[in-house]
């Protein structure tokens, strides 16, 4: 892979937001204190970057493969799939210490953390299962057969539906999480990837890695509301694989689709579908996540070994940030 | 390919209420439609009110596994049909929510039966797809039989070619009703030539084996060094029947023989068309000069290899593992690609009519995630499914082809085999 990186930018911006910052000390100072916490899959670490300052500040040992990470309901931990182990390790974020491990089933890739904290939904790619772990009692609650090679897991906002992909089946099954049964299954393009629900709930976003595609399911009736598909001049089609979704919150009506090898981020208008832009980041994008005052996006870039972090005021990529080898899931505990 | 030990297969762990009262064991797939059938499970929506009904036959000759050269290879018994059989399952847990039904049968014909006669007699009983996993002469004769009775029949009927490398039967001997999900050994060989291009290694000595297999891979291999720009210095034939396979002090013959055998104008790689494994792993390390070997041993240009861990690879291998108790093989691949292809076609038309799953297969709107990193298509000028190759050493994955910088106008995987100018299949005009 040959793509160009973005030039490393110059350190303006953050030295005026530091500016800025101490003219108003106690405002600023909590929004810019955030951490953002990337699994890197060949490394078996965990990179940890400072909000503030873009720089990775600690590295966290954790078991083999590790992919999906999701924080704890009170941010002090980090749930984190170690594939190859075939649990699911729980991280204290203060001392860098795994403090034990969760039942997860075989294989666990990415999983999201109930409405009330206490439960993790994980999908198991090797065994066709997503398995419900509570995280208090370490205990496996259910594991509700679904279609081949299980891989992304998204929760509504309040909880009460999950939708998980499978892979080879391609499709996306829709879970009650009070009864934990299959309520309807939606075919979407070849080998769906990620889930995400809008902040209302109404619509799930599925992205299908090898289709090239995004399917915009209405939640209620599970049709599909529209397929998006991505053109980037001068790549072939077969580069575009859409994997990481991230739904803005706060009112922009942006969703931001991460590109796989084509090493892109689609920028789309959440109400007309349409692709807005493409930035390019690093290839081998694979999943985003958002500043917790929205106005940066980072993204995981597996073969270039970094994140990229993405002003989303400006729609351009600001800094590289080196992380460890492969990196594959980012989340953001403010 | 190789000897490693293999996984031992987990009791199928099941908790929770749902689960638990059907009891372990069951297949996925099984439990789905037994969820579905008992009304736990919703069918997705859109399912018609009659289920689909899809009938897959896979059709072999009865023949002993050939013995490989190597101890640490063993014989594979049910080569292709365990591949076939994940496909299969992965096909019943998509159908399970759906309402599709897939029946399938697993012919073996015996050297001595018609198989023109079971073939037609499968088409007529209602198979409508078939799993060919037959050689280049059998395979003419399957799709006669078929052509025959799929004249009679609403739909027709459609082959997929799990096994035959010919390049001939992807060009002037190619089938309208006959899709081939293997590469071609120009496919093969060209992924190998790009590779031996990128890296420069621009002279090649070729040693070609007693059998027209290997005659065809040799041609193949010549016809791939012309078109990527290296150049065969010399090349020889390999004549001896081969030996015992075991016997004392067996690696004296070899050390001597080789060596002379091998003194060939000086070159960078030893290629070697040896498609039976009877010589071509006596040449590394004792050839008359230090060089790679590559071909049909050494580094392997092939559609899959145990090797193989890339873009989610690793689940099917896993899954592969506990069904089969043993790693898949190309031929496995091969046939469980077949089977997708059916199940895609099958789950997006909401129906199982042979043609127009062909025309489905050969549109545009086709795309099979085979755990090669792209989406595989066909090409709609002969039915060859467009695929990457791995490069494979005997115990690490070395390369994928194409190579970067081969460039095509419309897909990078038409530099491997013949493209649509070169092609001389007029059936699919």
């Amino acid at each position: 892979m040959s793509a160009a990186h973005p030039p490393k930018p110059p350190a303006s911006p953050s030295l005026l937001a530091i500016a800025l910052c101490a003219i108003a000390w106690l405002g600023c100072g909590q929004a810019m204190a955030y951490s953002v916490y990337v699994s890197n899959e060949r490394d078996n670490t965990i990179s940890v970057i400072d909000g503030d300052t873009l720089e990775v500040v600690r590295t966290l040992e954790v078991g083999e493969r590790p992919r999906g990470i999701v924080l704890s309901a009170d941010n002090t931990r980090l749930y984190v799939c170690t594939s190859d182990d075939d649990h699911v390790e729980t991280v204290d974020l203060a001392s860098g210490e795994v403090l034990h491990t969760l039942p997860s089933g075989p294989d666990p890739e990415l999983m999201a953390l109930g409405a009330n904290g206490e439960r993790l939904y994980i999908a198991n790619e090797d065994d066709n299962m997503v398995t419900v772990v509570d995280v208090n009692s370490r205990e496996k609650v259910i594991e509700i057969p679904v279609g081949i090679e299980p891989e992304g897991i998204g929760l509504s906002p309040d909880g009460s539906l999950l939708v998980n992909t499978s892979e080879t089946t391609n499709m996306a099954h829709f879970i009650d999480t009070e009864t934990l049964e299959i309520v309807a299954n939606v075919v979407v393009d070849t080998r769906p990837r990620v889930a995400q629900f809008t902040p209302d709930g109404g619509q799930v976003w599925v992205s299908s890695e090898i289709g090239g595609t995004v399917a915009v399911i209405d939640a209620q009736t599970h049709e599909i509301l529209h397929t998006i598909a991505f053109e980037v001049p001068g790549l072939r089609p077969e580069s575009i694989q859409p994997v990481g979704v991230a739904i803005a919150d706060d009112g922009s009506d942006k969703v931001y689709v991460a590109l796989g090898p084509s090493a892109r981020v689609a920028v789309i208008d959440a109400n007309s579908f349409e692709v807005e832009d493409y930035l390019l980041v690093g290839p081998r994008v694979w999943n985003l996540a958002f500043s917790p005052d929205r106005d940066r996006l980072f993204t995981t870039n597996g073969v270039s070994g970094d994140v990229s972090v993405i002003d989303l005021d400006a729609q351009r990529v600001i800094k590289s940030v080196k992380v460890g080898r492969l990196p594959w899931g980012v989340v953001v505990a403010p | 390919m190789h000897d490693r030990p293999t996984r031992g297969v987990p009791s199928w762990r099941v908790h929770g209420t749902v689960a638990s009262a059907l009891g372990a064991r069951l297949g996925g797939a099984l439990l789905a439609g037994w969820l579905i059938g008992l009304g736990v499970l919703p069918p997705a929506t859109g399912w018609a009110a009659d289920p689909v009904q899809v009938s897959i036959a896979r059709v072999s000759r009865a023949e002993s596994p050939p013995e490989p050269l190597s101890f640490l290879d063993r014989p594979v018994e049910d080569d292709g049909a365990a591949g076939a059989e994940l496909g299969l399952q992965d096909n019943r847990t998509t159908g399970a929510f759906l309402g599709h039904d897939y029946a399938y049968e697993n012919v073996v014909v015996a050297t001595d039966q018609d198989l023109a006669e079971r073939v037609s007699a499968l088409v007529a009983g209602g198979s409508r797809f078939l799993l060919l996993d037959l050689d280049a002469a059998d395979l003419a004769i399957a799709g006669q039989a078929m052509d025959e009775v799929a004249g009679d029949a609403a739909g027709g009927a459609l082959g997929f070619n799990v096994r035959d490398q010919s390049d001939a039967l992807r060009n002037q001997d190619c089938r309208a009703n006959l899709l081939h999900v293997v590469p071609s050994r120009a496919m093969r060989a060209d992924a190998l030539a790009q590779y031996l291009s990128w890296k420069r290694w621009d002279e090649v000595a070729l040693v070609t084996g007693r059998h027209p297999s290997d005659a065809a891979f040799a041609a193949a291999l010549e016809r791939a060094i012309t078109r990527f720009g290296l150049e065969v210095v010399d090349r020889a034939d390999w004549t001896r029947e081969p030996g015992a396979r075991r016997t004392d002090s067996g690696h004296h013959t070899a050390q001597s023989e080789i060596p002379v055998f091998t003194r060939f104008d000086d070159h960078d790689v030893l290629l070697v068309a040896d498609e039976l494994d009877e010589f071509g792993e006596y040449l590394s390390y004792r050839s008359e000069r230090p060089r790679p070997v590559a071909g049909s041993q050494g580094l392997v240009p092939t559609a899959w290899s145990r090797t193989h861990e890339q873009w989610g690879a690793t689940q099917i291998q896993r899954r592969f593992e506990k069904l089969a108790e043993r790693t898949m093989t190309p031929r496995d691949q091969a046939a469980w690609l077949a089977m997708r292809s059916i199940g895609e076609a099958v789950t997006r038309l909401q129906a199982s009519r042979a043609e127009a799953v062909r025309e489905f297969l050969l549109g545009p709107d086709f795309t099979l995630a085979g755990f090669k990193g792209v989406p595989l298509t066909y090409r709609d000028w002969n039915g060859q499914l467009r695929q990457p190759i791995l490069l494979s050493a005997p115990r690490m994955l070395v390369s994928v082809s194409p190579q970067d910088g081969f460039l095509h106008r419309t897909s990078e995987l038409d530099t491997l085999g013949y493209d649509r100018p070169e092609s001389a299949c007029e059936a699919f005009q």
